[in-house]
């Protein structure tokens, strides 16, 4: 298999909040569609993401986040690839987020959100067509 | 195009001398090269100094769920302790269907996930069997000259046919934990048989003085561990040391012992 080296993501969870269900459901789904899926598990800090994420070095970081928290947390961890060099890193996410912070959270750098009710197909096609 | 193939060219000399520097971008992005089989980033590491650059390779295996990333967790924060620069190769299979894979090792590991002397790189096995990666062999001898004092290697082992750990790492630690039952029959032909050291986790669950009593009698070297607790830890590190021997340049004596 020399030369098609599959496409790697990191998937994890930021923020208080202890479900893992939804995360863990998107990363079989990922996996299912032939992508090796990094999975850091709940509680992470925007640091262990991004240094997770450079480590691994994954095309994409998909987080989730339910804590209302999300204004700081995507900032930050865009804010920490951008001090690596490391902003070619996509960042996109998921979570119960108001639709008006939504494009707030675009402008700043995050390519997609993914609200509840999101199709796993559309997170799978999102995340497969990062590859190509 | 001659800007863009310059740079190419000059990419595995700079990755690396970033990498020593403690670049972590710089280590990633070379491994990702030798792990996808660019040719010249394989034959970089094969030109490497391996004399001057060695590190003990220490291969965990054993069955799903006995507490491997646990204890390499704790051997990490050992490492650690002692001021040595870790590098974590945690393996898991690649589907053999769509060539997806779900790497969840690292969960267990991420207290080090931001300490700037631990490199954790999970790995999928992309259709190797043997139970190690397509290029594991050659990350590893990438990583000391990368700066790293000590190379940590999880893999599953499952059966006989998942072995290949025992050539690519210096000691093989074994990992067991109580409720395996009559699986330590097919065990003696394969994991225990080439292990160095067999590691009884989960002491705190029931039956494992049962298992420890019953493999004290087919492996010279067994221990006890609560992994989660970092109990017996300090034991197993021990018994690596004992075993791995930095091979003697040409023309010295070793000395055993
Ligand atoms: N009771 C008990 N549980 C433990 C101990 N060590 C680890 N565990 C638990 O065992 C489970 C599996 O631990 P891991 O470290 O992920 O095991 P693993 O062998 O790496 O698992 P795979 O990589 O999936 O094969 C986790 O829930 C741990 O918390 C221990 O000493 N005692
Ligand atoms: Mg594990």
């Amino acid at each position: 298999m020399a030369g098609a080296t599959p496409l790697r993501v990191l998937i994890g969870k930021v923020g208080l909040d202890g479900h893992d269900r939804g995360v863990k459901l998107i990363a079989r789904a990922l996996r299912d569609a032939g992508i090796e899926v990094i999975y850091t598990g709940l509680h992470q800090t925007p640091e262990q993401i991004v240094a997770s994420a450079i480590q691994e070095d994954v095309r994409a970081i998909g987080l989730s986040i339910h804590s209302a928290a999300h204004k700081t947390l995507f900032p930050r961890v865009l804010e920490l690839l951008k001090a690596q060099g490391a902003e070619d890193i996509v960042v996109f996410g998921g979570g119960i987020i108001p639709d008006e912070d939504i494009p707030i959270l675009h402008a700043q750098g995050v390519r997609r959100i993914f609200t509840p009710g999101t199709p796993m197909q559309e997170i799978v096609d999102f995340v497969k067509g990062l590859g190509q | 195009m001659c800007g863009l193939n310059r740079q190419v060219r000059e990419t595995y000399a700079d990755l690396i001398a970033k990498g020593v520097q403690g670049n972590q971008r710089a280590v990633a992005r070379f491994l990702s090269l030798v792990e996808s089989e660019d040719p010249e980033a394989v034959s970089t590491v094969h030109s490497l100094n391996r004399g001057a650059t060695w590190a003990p390779v220490i291969g965990i295996t054993g069955y799903p769920g006995v507490g491997k990333s646990t204890l390499v967790n704790q051997l990490i924060r050992l490492y650690r302790r002692q001021d040595k620069k870790v590098g974590v190769l945690a393996i898991d299979p690649s589907s053999s269907r769509t060539g997806g894979a779900l790497l969840g090792d690292r969960i267990r590991m991420q207290e080090h996930a931001t300490d700037p002397g631990v490199f954790i790189r999970s790995m999928a096995t992309r259709g190797h069997h043997g139970g190690l990666a397509q290029r594991t062999q050659d990350v590893v001898q990438a990583l000391p000259a990368l700066g790293y004092d000590i190379i940590i290697i999880e893999t599953v082992g499952v059966g006989q046919g998942e072995i290949d750990i025992v050539t690519v790492a210096n000691v093989v630690v074994a990992v067991l934990a109580p409720g395996l039952g009559d699986d330590i029959q097919a065990m003696k032909a394969g994991l225990l048989e080439i292990a160095h050291i067999v590691v009884v986790n989960k002491k705190d669950l029931k039956g494992a003085d049962t298992a420890l009593r019953y493999l004290k009698e087919w492996v010279p070297c067994v221990i006890p561990t609560q992994a989660l607790t970092g109990e017996g830890v300090e034991e197993v590190a021990s018994a690596i040391a004992a075993r791995v021997v930095r091979p003697q340049p040409a023309g010295t004596v070793a000395h055993s012992g």
